[in-house]
């Protein structure tokens, strides 16, 4: 550590005395610690397992989901239809297998788009200030003193509903969230003497903007996108239900769960395994966030 | 008043800052963090900066290289009016003028590695080919005292004095005439902080660097400074050479400063003036001279006209209506 050039005084005691160099980034150690953290795996592992579902579902079934069989209406969960079948006769497990699709795909490209389309404009709200801040942050409330839901209600009211309306929708009322998120990130790190120091050093703002600020604005903007994913195959499901969302024969869980309504008492298979679907989806979202503010923000931990 | 040897020339600078209040966030009132200043740097010297905490020493280093945007005045170098720039030509400027930071733990970007920070001005100004600035970094990394293999680190695994290490080694990669250093080793050790001053110096002879140097602690100031400049309250009071200040101070408040700094020695005895109060706000400076609040000797003309900042001779500057004729 001492095998500084002559003429310079000499270097101070090491921190890191002893350990060899590491290479050792402030990113790997939060992965290493998410790794640590049981509920995090779990969801994450919750989560891996719908993902895997979605993608071989072709595979995994004898039946389509949309495949009618009308002596076979409503059966019972058994060695056949291992989640019993629907009021037309279609596999219910085809159905719920189809369905993670479904809410994945509509989860991550809304929660893709709010977060895109927010963290950009909390970037510049919170950066530049001034009028740029006022109007977003003042749309943003416009935003927000609406109940999301029922947002994305209207939203999808007048684009006409479908499944990709609700994904617009979701990702609509989802913005505000993340904006905010940013634009409090920015206006503190902003104020950091490395922001200070990059400006000194003669950089141009758009490259202080991607290079330090962002890179040390996003991890909470991560953590909310996870808890967001949540949200949104609730939100994908809430519109679904009231039939605003994915239209028959789409085998949509929220659309499964209206469907099949009027058979709660008769055939409760109908029902119980789409809320499941949705349940565990949630869960695995929501304990894979808790886990990732844990590891980010140590100081938000109970 | 201009000596052909000088580099940087600061001429009636002002920064002050608005006070909102009420529903519209209406102009309330202003903190005059600066309050017209005046004075230059000679190339290859050290101007030191000293006043208390609050007094606009930060913020006029902070102002002169217009990380804050003047309120009014001018600021030269090398004959270029800074203030005047255009927010590209004066980013272009910025190879010129450097500066390193206070907080070592603070200045440095968490998520980037050394040699990332180090070479971040060569690419930010275009200069040299990626294995020219890799091999720079190197070089850097030697001139300030650190190894090669602290490239690959990130600033959480060096020690305070390495981290401003490597500070220095940032604002000294585009070659710059002049470095502001904003109490450069205020927040390291005592032990650490003769090894950074004893670098900065190093630096200086090798590189033809002139410091404006601003801190709070006057024996840091006597080392390494040619000339001193006194703040009080957003007003430059006194300004000299190094010697010609400690020895001979001419204005009541540097003289109180002076009185205040320990002798390592218990046989002589001095006698320490005491200030009375505390500092005015900067929101409300008091009329006239801003110290007469304070001051022990203040007459009546102090409370009422500020008094001019003039050469007493020898470039001993002053702003003090004790000095002037007759009294």
């Amino acid at each position: 550590m001492s095998t500084n050039a002559p003429t310079m005084p000499v270097g101070e005691p090491e921190p890191t005395a002893g350990t060899e160099v590491e290479r050792e980034s402030p990113f790997r150690d939060s992965l290493r610690a998410l790794l640590r953290h049981r509920s995090a795996m779990i969801g994450g592992g919750i989560i891996l397992f719908f993902i895997i579902i979605a993608l071989i579902a072709p595979l995994l079934l004898p039946y389509g989901y949309n495949q009618i069989d009308a002596d076979a209406r409503l059966q019972a969960p058994s060695a056949d239809h291992w989640f019993g079948t629907d009021d037309f006769g279609r596999d219910i497990f085809a159905r719920v297998v189809y369905g993670a699709r479904i809410s994945l795909w509509v989860g991550f490209f809304a929660i893709t788009g709010s977060i895109v389309i927010g963290s950009l404009l909390g970037l510049v709200a919170g950066y530049y200030g001034g009028w740029r801040d006022t109007i977003i942050s003042r749309m943003f409330d416009i935003l927000l003193a609406f109940p999301s839901i029922l947002l994305a209600i209207a939203i999808v009211a007048m684009l006409g509903p479908s499944l990709q309306n609700a994904m617009y929708a979701i990702a609509i009322i989802n913005i505000p969230t993340f904006g905010r998120l940013m634009r409090s990130r920015v206006l503190s790190v902003k104020q950091e003497d490395y922001v200070l120091a990059a400006r000194a050093i003669g950089m141009k703002n758009s490259r202080i903007l991607l290079r330090h600020i962002l890179p040390n604005s996003w991890t909470p903007i991560m953590v909310q996108g996870t808890l967001g994913f949540a949200t949104a195959v609730l939100e994908a499901a809430a519109l679904g239900f009231i039939g605003l969302g994915a239209q028959p024969p789409e085998p949509e869980w929220g659309k499964m769960l209206s469907d099949s309504r009027g058979f709660i008492q008769s055939a409760p298979w109908t029902m119980l395994f789409p809320g499941l679907a949705i349940m565990f989806t949630v869960l695995g979202f929501n304990l894979l966030g808790d886990g990732l503010r844990d590891v980010f923000d140590p100081r938000m931990k109970q | 008043m201009t000596p052909p040897q000088t580099l940087l020339e600061v001429k009636n600078l002002k920064k002050y800052y608005p006070i909102r209040g009420g529903i519209f966030g209406r102009r309330v009132g202003e903190v005059k963090a600066v309050d017209d200043i005046s004075f230059f740097v000679k190339r290859g010297e050290t101007l030191g900066i000293v006043g208390e905490s609050g007094c606009g020493k930060s913020t006029t280093g902070r102002t002169i290289l217009r990380l804050e945007e003047p309120t009014g005045g001018e600021v030269k170098f090398e004959g270029t009016s800074l203030t005047r720039l255009k927010s590209e030509e004066m980013r272009r400027m910025r190879r010129e003028l450097q500066m390193v930071f206070q907080d070592p733990f603070a200045s440095l970007n968490p998520r980037k590695t050394a040699g990332e920070i180090i070479e971040e001005p060569l690419r930010v100004h275009g200069i040299g080919t990626a294995r020219e600035r890799k091999e720079e970094v190197q070089e850097l990394l030697q001139v300030v005292g650190l190894d090669s293999y602290h490239t690959a680190r990130y600033p959480h695994q060096f020690s305070g004095g390495q981290r401003q290490r490597i500070g220095i080694a940032r604002a000294l990669a585009v070659k710059p005439k002049l470095i502001v250093a904003d109490e450069p080793v205020s927040a390291l050790d005592v032990s650490i902080q003769s090894q950074v001053l004893n670098l900065l110096e190093d630096l200086q002879e090798k590189f033809d660097l002139t410091y404006l140097f601003i801190a709070h602690d006057l024996s840091v100031v006597r080392h390494i400074s040619d000339r001193v400049g006194v703040m009080y309250l957003g007003r430059m009071v006194e300004l000299a050479d190094r010697d010609e200040l400690f020895d001979n101070p001419l204005h009541p408040y540097t003289q109180a400063l002076m009185s205040a700094v320990p002798i390592p020695d218990p046989e002589v005895k001095r006698e320490r003036i005491i200030l009375s109060g505390d500092v005015p706000s900067p929101s409300q400076p008091p009329k006239g001279c801003a110290f007469h609040t304070r001051c022990p000797r203040a007459i009546k003309i102090c409370g009422q006209i500020r008094p001019e900042f003039r050469d007493y001779g020898g470039g001993h500057f002053a702003a003090c209506h004790l000095l002037e004729d007759g009294s």
